[in-house]
């Protein structure tokens, strides 16, 4: 595997290095006394794994890694609930490959497959829709999860069942939303951010406006980037830059594929189906108010947790995690994966324990892959 | 699951549901269009999309599509959605 050589494009790359060096030299950033700067989606972090952007950057510029991965986020017991559902009679459950081996308390959905299960790995909401047109007689259950990137989607496959009255579709909501996180890390004494780096999909659909609050209320610099190795460098310097400049603002680096308001079809479909739960819980950050959505009442027919009695919380929550990993540590950004007393011994994405070990977009599967193979500076 | 992959479109498949076939990386995938549809949903024919778990959710142009085809090869993304569309077409047997 080759990574630095891949760079797109080398001189923009170098450039951009080179600026955020002097600004960082301009603001003081040592590695004892680094900017400590937030990529909060897992995209990211697999980007600037990928090309070694830690490693290439100014010593006094330090990534942290977010709650960005959605399955990482997910507690156990929404697994649980999840394999309850599939074990129902008749149901045929529909998941996104990520979320088949993240670990329940039980079994992971994938060993309940194993286990006779029919459980069925989709691109789409679109594919479990279809399920439920070719199997009427089988209840076909959708497990959503995911950030605002995919709550469209399940938003509009909800709308489309309702319409074609497909009573035997229902989808199992685990979505979550970006900013109340975000503000749950700022109200936490413990973490000390200067900035951050904002998801480009999610943004493409709400926009860049929900981050207001994080430069109108805890002045901190917001910049939502692309996931190119050029886009992230930039969006960094574009931090740097307000930071040195003493401004907090939210900028859009990615503003070719994000509108500055969103897209109004999809945040229509969204705010037509789903409403904001009083609270949710995110594995290692516990519960955050308004931060998961739910199926409204008018679309209640189309709601699993309705349908088979089997919904938040049907496990008692706060269920302890493995003794001894440091997931939430690490899903807060306060340790690096390494760091955690499993990594790499009990803990690997064969044997994995936690979430961050078995989706793309963990960190710590991050780490895991692209140990030892890093970049040499360009 | 998280970012999104480029696709043409290439035809209307079902209007009234708002489907189209979209080609990505030379594999076909009927893909949902309401978020990008403008007045004439037959002028999406030939136009590049960002397509995230079966919708089209942003327009593109085509070295945007191109430069995102190759950041998501590097990082494996573009494989593993192809993998998906494709273990999704088992799935409906
Ligand atoms: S190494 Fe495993 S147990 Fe430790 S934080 Fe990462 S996923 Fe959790």
């Amino acid at each position: 595997m080759k990574y630095a050589t891949e760079f797109r494009d080398p001189t923009a790359a170098r450039a951009l290095l080179a600026a955020i060096a002097a600004r960082a030299d301009q603001i003081g950033a040592t590695r004892a006394k680094p900017l400590n700067i937030m990529e909060i989606c897992g995209g990211h972090t697999h980007s600037i794994f990928r090309y070694g952007l830690d490693k290439l950057i100014h010593e006094g510029v330090e990534f942290i890694h977010g709650p960005g991965c959605p399955v990482c986020v997910l507690p156990m017991a929404r697994v649980d609930e999840c394999v309850d559902i599939a074990e129902q009679p008749g149901v045929i459950l529909c998941t996104f490959g990520d979320a088949m081996r993240v670990p329940g308390h039980r079994k992971s959905l994938m060993q309940a497959k194993a286990a006779g299960s029919d459980i069925r790995i989709v691109y789409s909401p679109l594919d479990a829709l279809e399920l439920a047109r070719r199997n009427p007689l089988r209840q076909v259950v959708f497990f959503g999860l995911g950030f605002e990137t995919t709550t469209p989607a399940t938003a509009l496959s909800i709308q489309q069942a309702d319409r074609e009255n497909l009573a035997n579709f229902s989808v199992f909501c685990n979505h979550i939303t970006v900013p109340e996180p975000i503000r749950a890390l700022l109200q936490d004494p413990d973490m000390r951010l200067d900035g951050f780096i904002g998801p480009g999909h999610v943004s493409m659909v709400i926009g860049i406006h929900p981050y207001d609050f994080i430069a109108n209320d805890f002045h901190k610099p917001i910049v939502v980037a692309g996931f190119e190795p050029t886009d992230l460098l930039q969006s960094v310097l574009m931090l740097l830059t307000q930071i040195a400049e003493g401004r907090a603002a939210v900028e859009n680096q990615y503003a070719r594929v994000v509108p500055e308001h969103g897209n109004p079809v999809s945040l229509a479909a969204i705010a037509d189906v789903y409403e904001r739960r009083p609270s949710f819980e995110w594995r290692g950050l516990g519960e955050i108010d308004h931060s998961g959505l739910r199926i409204r009442p008018r679309y209640a027919a189309f709601d699993a947790e309705e349908k088979f009695g089997i919904g938040y919380a049907a496990h008692s929550r706060n269920v302890p995690e493995i003794p001894g990993c440091a997931c939430g540590s690490v899903m807060m950004g306060k340790l690096k994966p390494p760091q955690c007393p499993q990594f790499g011994t009990g803990c690997t994405p064969d044997m994995p324990l936690g979430a961050l070990m078995v989706s793309s977009e963990g960190a710590c599967a991050a780490y895991w892959h692209y140990a030892g193979v890093r970049a040499a500076p360009v | 699951m998280c970012l999104g992959i480029p696709g043409q479109i290439t035809a209307i498949t079902n209007p009234a549901r708002l489907m189209a076939m979209a080609e990505v990386s030379g594999v076909r995938r009927e893909v949902n269009v309401a978020c990008v549809v403008g007045h004439d949903l037959n002028a999406l024919v030939g136009q590049w999309v960002l397509i995230h778990v079966g919708f089209a959710m942003s327009l593109i142009d085509e070295a945007e599509a191109a430069a995102t085809l190759l950041a998501l090869r590097d990082l494996g993304e573009a494989q593993e959605a192809l993998d998906q569309m494709h273990a999704a077409d088992l799935a409906l047997q």
